[in-house]
């Protein structure tokens, strides 16, 4: 059985308001940045084992707990240990 | 006929001994059940899923309390007919669980929001607001941080059972404090036996609180088991 790390990205949909994100950009607007957009979103850094395709496992933690359809996108990068 | 509603009790879950006492003052036997215990859910007649702060709110709220055996329980007796009420970190779970459409997500103003709404009775021909007049304007107090509903695609708006308003039932801007589409306080299932909302009616289940109105939603379930 391989080993492999995870690194999960979780963000939300375009067009669903992003509250968390708006309040950081007015936040380092008010630090003197010069910010037009600011995105949030998770993280998720799992490592796991498993003997058959590991995208194909990442996929379904992402599908069954990690990104909810209705507001979320996710992407990931994976590596073998 | 004595009811008895089942209060399912996740890690984390804080407002079960309110529902515990709404439930009693509404007539029922109350009956608080810890998740690990989900079988006992199949003696009560009806369930009252409580608001708090399941699993720390991680993830995303609800979410891991969605996926436990507590809730699938919980789905199986909804799809055999039996009435499920879900009260704000409740209505969560309910719309990660796939009980209800569409998905609640950071309030608008990114903050916690705690104070009492004025709500609109928009269906009165429900098993929980059978009690209340339609049209009616009734308060409650909010207390949540992800209160915002998201509708999935296709959205029926037939499913809108409680909506935010103004004092006088005006569905405004104004008076939507957390930006949920069409501000969308409460919603139900299709099927009419899963409803879901953000404000706590036991927080208003007596004067001594600020106000009684969410006392009648209990009073129309147990009305409903009744019949």
């Amino acid at each position: 059985m391989s080993r492999y790390k995870a690194m999960i990205y979780i963000t939300l949909k375009e067009g669903i308001l992003d509250a968390e994100g708006e309040t950081v950009r007015r936040a380092l607007i008010s630090l003197g940045f010069d910010v037009s957009e600011v995105k949030s979103g998770k993280m998720y850094i799992i490592e796991f084992k498993c003997d058959k395709d590991p995208e194909e496992v990442v996929e379904k933690m992402c599908r069954h707990l990690l990104a909810n359809p209705v507001v979320n996108n996710y992407k990931y990068e994976l590596e073998e240990l | 006929m004595v009811v008895t509603i089942g209060i399912p009790v996740y890690p984390g879950t804080n407002c079960d001994v309110d529902v515990y006492k709404a439930v009693k003052l509404a007539g029922a036997s109350p009956k608080r059940i810890w998740y690990k215990d989900y079988k006992e859910m199949w003696k009560v007649d009806a369930i009252v899923i409580p608001g708090g702060f399941s699993y720390a709110d991680y993830i995303r709220a609800g979410a891991i309390a969605a996926r436990t055996k507590m809730t699938e329980t919980i789905k199986e007796l909804a799809e055999d007919g039996m009435p499920v009420l879900g009260i704000c970190n409740g209505f969560q779970v309910l719309v990660e669980s796939g009980m209800l459409p569409g998905a609640l997500t950071v309030n608008k103003s990114a903050r916690f929001i705690c104070r009492w709404v004025y709500l609109k009775v928009v269906r009165n021909d429900t098993p929980f607001t059978q009690l209340y007049d339609e049209g009616e304007v009734i308060r409650m107090p909010i207390a949540h941080m992800e209160g915002r509903y998201i509708p999935s695609s296709g959205f029926n708006k037939r499913l809108i059972v409680l909506q935010y308003a103004d004092s006088c039932g005006n569905v405004t801007e104004d008076a939507n404090p957390n930006g949920s589409y069409m501000n969308i306080a409460g919603i139900i299932s299709a099927r009419e036996n899963v409803l879901g909302l953000m404000p706590h009616p036991e927080r208003a289940s007596e004067d001594a609180l600020g106000g009684s109105d969410g006392l009648r939603m209990f009073k129309s379930l147990i009305e409903y088991l009744r019949r």
